[in-house]
């Protein structure tokens, strides 16, 4: 056990002006070309989407905010408990979904829909930071010491795809490999996972729903049904590809504003913006995410705390995830499914997600220099 | 201690390699845009414009066509039709109510709208009723608030104002069918109409004109935004015939009842200034689709409405084939002006015996008494003097046996029989007695309307070898005609006969005598017999022609010109199955020609 005598408390000035501003530079730039880009979605228009997404990000902003200055030791104090509670969140949609809500996963906070599957991402990495933190590398390397946070993994993993949602769950359990993987779990054991996976993918295949299927063999073979599932990626790619270097201007998509283009402001808004702005707007998004993704990986550099280096990971992971498997979508390198594009696309759950996660990142960031003792999850 | 050392730099080690792995990801994603959009641009920016640039092909007016005097034969009519639009009326039922108390539409119809309106996008328009009258369009305007969603819109319609009076040249136009198919964008518009039949369709390429462009942007669900680019096209070419409406009129109408036909020409230029075909039928009828039961009417019809009478349908000339025969025998130098021959009523051929119309007999005769009697016996003797191969020259010369490339489809070129014509299609040998008959236009000489017209404009004007022509010539076209190698001696005496045949006492056609400031016309009768008389008939007594149903009786048939001394028009004048050529064809003609004259084109 570690005193935490070396560190001082930080007061909340001091917090204030340690937040990484240039990390927060990056978030607000790309929040503003999300605005610009559902402003034109909407043929030129604040409303429905650019207005609502504004207020959004101003109240997800304070919440990031509250929580890079809440004490660093609260989150690792309460992160079993937190993991337990969304849990139990997630099962209760579950149950209700099934029961009474239709097909509904989220609880409705006006302004947001909270999905408990989304805060499950978070508090997925949260927990395991804490199994990590308190696990010395020998039980890493045992077979034992990765039963619980497995199981503690796939369980949620397998309530969200029975939702059915495929792509969140795939996340989550993709977070927990590359978690598993940075922590050091001996590569076979990755190799043993991959064998079984190939061998148990027919069967798994034999469960996905009709949708899912087409959506796989959608993606190996747009052509394959072009006025179908195929059409969404089809269009994507003519919207794109007719953008050209500097794109056709603003307002001025022709796929997007005449309707060929699907979903425009949610899941394919980033093919509405590279219509529009071109390859040059495309890269910027790509670059500013990338500054984004490296602030989060230097962070993890110097953050002292085995803690606060996992959430960092975790999180940082989490948001690549979310921008890598968006923008591959629609740029056909990767099935059609259903990630929206953080801080651009249209939608309240997923910014508030990741404002939190950016929240908790910065918290971790703040205080990079507090000395967070070891409590193994098999002392308690 | 040492191991959680070694875990932290685990940590690191790890993570630095996901790291660079997660950019390299982000980065290969910058590529794939650079090829999306820089590699492959051009060909997804040819993809977009098709998705949003739909062409419409603009229609452009057919060509108008007009008779010699600028009266309008064909045109162009503007074809109101009501659509609704599903998305611009805040209740469908309610609006296709209100228009069903203004204009009634059938059950049938009525499904149908409702289908069109089912089946498609709320801002596709979807027809309510086309060819809508005056007065419909005027209710339909008056009480357009009542008609919320329902729009008018124009299109055209081919439209002949004379309707069975130019039937049989004009033709009529109707959809496109597969074969007809080629790449004019034309073709493939919904509801175009293409020449089908006479000169709308052998004036195809001159009346479609060019197809002109509409460059829309639509959006994904084909709903109009906004025009990008309009091309005109070209106006279909407008035509200038021959053809006089008045003296049309008056030819078609003065067949009454009868079925038949008649075509007019100008001698000097070939033009035709009327083409009759009767019974015949309402080309408009084709333009906004025809009932089967119409259709089927016209089929059916046993005087056949649909076959073009004056170059469709051969005959045998009969007597008014005196004229060549005679004309021929002149030229050969086989008879003069004075050759008679006596006409006892019947002649005697080996062991056949060949009849004169007359019985009793015409006695001794020259050529111009010949011809103004239509003796038979006369042009026997003269046929065996001449034979027949000079018989079927001077006949080719005078054009049977031609179609003058007019083009029209179905065109006969008739029959002009020599030795070696019936060599090569009957495999036997020429028969004297071919001869005989072939003297008087019987036998195996067949020959169009327009034939004997033309026959008939190369005699009298002289011998020039004038063809049939539907547009005016040009000075240098008429100054281009050739002369014939027939003597104007030759042709004068021919005339006389058959000046004598309208004009003289006894002349066969005598009652179709006119005289129009001192203008007179001439011409030559025939009748044709269709059906075979037997030995047995000939014995007991022939019926009288009028006691035979109608498809029985004979052809009546006139030939004629005038004004006699300075011939402007030549008339071919039959009447199917009309039993007399002097009793029915000549008065029919005479009309004609007399309204020709009076009308001094």
């Amino acid at each position: 056990m570690y005193e935490s005598g070396f560190n001082k408390n930080l007061s909340l000035k001091e917090k204030f002006f340690g937040l990484s501003w240039g990390y927060i530079l990056c978030i607000v730039l790309l929040t503003v070309i999300g605005l610009f880009t559902l402003y034109s979605a909407a043929g030129g228009s604040m409303t429905p989407w650019a207005k609502n997404q504004l207020i959004r990000f101003v109240v997800s902003f304070f919440l990031m905010l509250f929580l890079a200055l809440v004490d660093v030791r609260v989150y690792l104090k309460y992160s079993y408990l937190a993991y337990f509670v969304v849990l139990l969140l997630l099962i209760a949609v579950e149950v209700f979904g099934h029961i009474g809500m239709g097909a509904q996963r989220w609880i409705d906070l006006k302004l947001f829909k909270l999905q408990p599957s989304e805060l499950m991402k978070i508090s997925m990495v949260l927990f395991l930071a804490k199994y990590f933190h308190g696990s010395t590398l020998g039980q890493i390397e045992s077979i034992r010491g990765l039963i619980a946070p497995v199981l503690m993994a796939f369980f949620p993993a397998a309530l969200i795809i029975l939702q059915p949602d495929l792509g969140t769950a795939l996340m989550l359990l993709f977070t927990t490999m590359v978690i598993f993987y940075c922590v050091g779990v001996q590569m076979w054991k990755f190799y043993a996972l991959g064998g079984g996976a190939l061998v148990l993918a027919p069967i798994a295949w034999h469960f996905l729903h009709d949708y899912q299927k087409n959506r796989v063999l959608t993606f190996l073979n747009p052509e394959r049904d072009p006025l179908g599932s195929g059409y969404h990626i089809i269009q994507s790619k003519i919207a794109l590809g007719s953008g050209g270097v500097f794109g056709k201007g603003f307002l001025n998509g022709t796929q997007s504003h005449l309707n060929f283009l699907p979903e425009k402001h949610t899941d394919f808004i980033f093919t509405m913006l590279s219509e529009e702005f071109g390859l040059v707007g495309g890269t910027i998004v790509i670059l500013l995410n990338l500054i984004i993704l490296i602030y989060g990986y230097l962070f993890a550099y110097r953050i002292t705390s085995y803690y606060g280096k996992l959430v960092v990971i975790g999180l940082n992971t989490n948001y690549f995830m979310y921008v890598f498997i968006n923008i591959a979508m629609v740029l056909g390198l990767l099935p059609v499914v259903g990630i929206p594009l953080p801080l651009i696309s249209y939608g309240g759950t997923v910014m508030l997600s990741v404002m939190a996660s950016f929240g908790i990142i910065l918290c971790m960031d703040i205080n990079r220099n507090v000395n967070l003792g070891r409590q193994s999850f098999h002392d308690e | 201690m040492n191991r959680d050392n070694d875990k932290g730099k685990l940590l690191l080690n790890r993570t630095f390699v996901f790291a660079v792995f997660s950019v390299v990801l982000l980065l290969s994603l910058i590529v794939r845009l650079y090829y999306l959009q820089v590699v492959d641009g051009e060909k997804y920016k040819t993809l977009s414009d098709e998705n949003r640039i739909s062409t419409r092909v603009l229609i452009p007016p057919r060509g108008r066509i007009y008779d010699r005097n600028g009266e309008l034969l064909a045109t162009n009519d503007q074809n109101f039709q009501a659509l609704i639009i599903a998305e611009q009326t805040p209740n469908v039922d309610q609006t296709l109510e209100s228009f069903k108390k203004l204009i009634p539409l059938t059950e049938k119809e009525e499904t149908k709208i409702r289908r069109g309106i089912k089946n498609n996008r709320r801002f596709v328009p979807v027809k309510l009723k086309e060819n809508l009258s005056w007065d419909e369009l005027s209710l339909l305007q008056l009480y357009a608030p009542d008609l919320p969603g329902i729009v008018i819109d124009e299109g055209l319609n081919r439209v002949y104002p004379m309707g069975i009076y130019t039937a049989h040249f004009l033709g009529y136009v109707g959809a496109v069918n597969q074969a007809e198919m080629n790449d004019d964008p034309l073709l493939s518009v919904p509801g175009f109409k293409i020449g089908k039949s006479g000169l709308e369709k052998l004036w195809e390429k001159d009346l479609r004109g060019h197809s002109g462009n509409l460059k829309l942007e639509v959006n994904a669900y084909g709903r109009v935004m906004k025009e990008i680019e309009r091309e005109n096209g070209e106006e279909g070419k407008a035509m200038h015939l021959t053809i006089d409406s008045r003296l049309q009129k008056v030819a078609q109408d003065a067949f009454g009842e009868e079925s038949g036909g008649a075509v007019v020409l100008d001698v000097h230029s070939g033009e035709i200034l009327a083409f009759v075909s009767v019974p015949s039928f309402d080309p408009n009828l084709f333009t906004t689709g025809i009932s089967y039961k119409d259709w089927n009417d016209l089929l059916q019809n046993e005087r056949k409405p649909m076959t073009n009478k004056v170059v469709s349908e051969h005959y045998s000339p009969g007597s008014t084939f005196k004229v060549v025969v005679a004309l021929a025998a002149l030229e050969a130098g086989v008879i003069d002006e004075n050759t008679r021959f006596g006409c006892s009523g019947a002649m005697s051929l080996g062991n056949h015996k060949f009849h004169c119309w007359k019985h009793s007999g015409h006695g001794p005769l020259n050529v111009v008494g010949a011809l103004k009697n239509s003796c038979d016996i006369f042009f026997y003797e003269v046929a065996l003097k001449l034979g027949i191969n000079k018989i079927a020259e001077m006949a080719r010369l005078l054009g049977f046996g031609s179609d003058f490339h007019l083009g029209f489809d179905n065109m006969q070129k008739g029959i002009v029989p020599d030795k070696e014509w019936k060599e090569k299609y009957l495999k036997s040998k020429w028969q004297q007695g071919e001869t005989v008959i072939a003297g008087i236009g019987q036998g195996y000489v067949l020959v169009t309307p327009l034939q004997l017209a033309t026959m008939l404009s190369r005699v009298v004007n002289g011998g020039y070898a004038v063809v049939p022509q539907f547009t005016k010539l040009s000075l240098k076209e008429k100054s281009k005609i050739k002369k014939l190698p027939i003597s104007d001696k030759n042709i004068e005496i021919v005339k006389k006969g058959m000046y004598e045949v309208v004009n003289g006492e006894g002349g066969t056609a005598r009652r179709a005598y006119f005289n129009v400031n001192g203008a007179k016309m001439g011409g030559k009768t025939g009748t044709t017999q269709v059906r075979r008389i037997s030995m047995k008939e000939r014995q007991s007594g022939i019926i009288k022609d009028e006691d035979l149903e109608w498809k029985l009786r004979n052809h009546a048939l006139f030939i004629g010109y005038a004004p006699h001394d300075n011939p402007k028009y030549a008339v071919a004048v039959i009447v199917e199955h009309g039993s007399s050529g002097s009793g029915v064809a000549a008065p029919i003609a005479s009309k004609i020609l007399k309204t020709a004259v009076e009308l001094g084109l």
